[in-house]
């Protein structure tokens, strides 16, 4: 199975090299951002106030962290259900979010906003949390310490792993999958 | 009369908070074990055996298999000739919910209001379900849920006339808008009878009976087993990547029901399938 190294933050070119169904493993430092984030960022950008990240070529990984133990750079942080941020992607996309990775799947809206903005959706393997967290060097509340394990982490990831499922030419590995397996 | 002390289920009740979401159930283990041989595809191999892995990982390091710890779900079955002493049952499992969250690093996932959200900050309230049985024993069943896969969760009034064929409609039929969503391979609890209330607990405690156990009476063991081969039919595959193990079980739970309906109600689990017991 071919795997493709990202270095982050993305390019315009990362991302149309990529196809649903590549396997990617992704270095570099990206952002965490689960519900209660996007809605405060979104009503940052609808008033058109400065966001407490720059998002241009940045990675938003949707994940609610576990509590890190002594010695852990983070707990369990495995992919939260990405339907749920679709209300708010679109408005990401345009402000130059290139990559989100979740898991699960995303309304036309959110798909032809990623065609539109030249960005991608990934996936991680859901409640694969202990796993994926030894992918994660380094954990640092950058904004809403507020929200817990919502807050926005700026997190340092060495070879993370995720999967290409819709890219920005308007595939989707879940319809694909289905169509090469359902009997 | 035999005396519990409120002490006792807390403490009970915070070791189990953390075995059940460090340590994943050899059933589990062994229904994903089982799905990596009979997995054809290879997306859905990889993820089968990254799932094991990390099944692996959480028990050596003692951390949580997964970050969504979930909401923590009780059933309780409380012998009648059992008096508790020193305080209330919901406050000591409560408090040992408050206590095994903390000292087990698990993720604090409840808001106190549905609408203003603010997060209480130590996983409580738990929802306890409680049942009066006859004996002076204890029985604390503990099944921590993930948003996720609860979010993928419907009930439905069918008809009578609706009957076995409407039942296995509305189950297949949920699981394939679900996809990807609940992070299959899935374990799908059913409930068929009852009342609106009573359908939805029923498929709620259908999640909790060990893998690879059948219902009880041949005709339902016989449609739990017909109603997976139709779901792994779907194609949706582990992750959704494509594949034919979406669901590693469906187990269905009955009650009588009226004669004007058929409710029947769907809960999923995804593959982290946690549920430890204690008799006490």
């Amino acid at each position: 199975m071919k795997v493709k190294h990202l270095h982050t933050p993305l390019s315009d070119e990362d991302v149309l090299g990529l196809k649903a169904g590549d396997n990617v493993l992704i270095s570099g430092v990206i952002y965490t951002a689960r519900d209660a984030a996007h809605k405060k960022m979104v009503e940052l950008i609808e008033r058109g106030e400065p966001l407490p990240i720059d998002l241009k070529g940045q990675v938003i990984y949707y994940v609610g962290p576990a509590p890190a133990k002594p010695g852990q750079a983070i707990g369990s942080a495995g992919p939260t259900t990405s339907g749920r941020m679709d209300a708010y992607t679109p408005l990401m996309l345009e402000q130059g979010m290139k990559a989100c990775i979740g898991k699960g799947l995303r309304s036309a809206a959110v798909k032809e906003a990623l065609e539109k903005n030249k960005g991608v959706y990934l996936a991680a393997v859901g409640g694969a949390g202990a796993l994926l967290s030894k992918r994660i060097i380094s954990s640092e509340v950058v904004a809403y310490p507020e929200l817990g394990a919502e807050a926005i982490h700026r997190l340092e990831v060495k070879d993370f792993p995720a999967t290409v499922i819709n890219d920005a030419y308007g595939n989707d590995l879940y319809e694909e999958g289905i169509k090469a397996y359902a009997r | 009369m035999r005396e519990i002390t409120a002490s006792t289920i807390t403490e009970q009740v915070a070791e189990m908070c953390q075995e059940a979401n460090i340590y994943l159930g050899d059933d589990v283990i062994n229904a994903l074990k089982k799905a990596l041989v009979d997995e054809e595809s290879p997306a859905g191999k990889e993820v089968l055996k990254q799932l094991i892995e990390n099944v692996e990982i959480a028990r050596n390091e003692k951390i949580p298999i997964c970050q969504d710890t979930g909401f923590a779900v009780f059933f309780v079955e409380w012998g009648q000739e059992v008096h508790l002493t020193g305080g209330s049952l919901e406050d000591a499992i409560n408090e040992g919910v408050r206590r095994g969250y903390r000292e087990g690093y698990l993720r604090k996932s409840i808001v106190g209001d549905p609408l203003e959200r603010i997060n209480t900050g130590d996983n409580t309230p738990a929802v306890i379900h409680t049942s009066l049985v006859p004996g002076d024993r204890v029985k604390i069943t503990f099944a921590p849920k993930g948003g996720g896969s609860e979010n993928m969760s419907t009930v439905k009034m069918l008809k009578p006339s609706d009957g076995v064929e409407g039942v296995v409609n509305f189950v297949v039929n949920h699981v394939r808008e679900s996809g990807s969503n609940p992070c299959p391979p899935i374990v799908v609890g059913v409930g068929i009878g009852g009342t609106f209330d009573k359908v939805a607990l029923l498929a709620k405690k259908a999640l909790v009976r060990p893998l690879g156990r059948p219902h009880p009476k041949p005709f339902y063991a016989s449609l739990e087993q017909r109603i997976l081969k139709e779901v792994n039919k779907l194609g949706i595959g582990p992750q959704g990547f494509g594949g034919h193990v979406t669901a590693l079980a469906v187990h269905i739970e009955t009650f009588p029901a009226h004669i004007a309906s058929l409710p029947a109600a769907v809960n999923i689990n995804c593959h982290v399938a946690r549920h430890v017991e204690r008799v006490i």
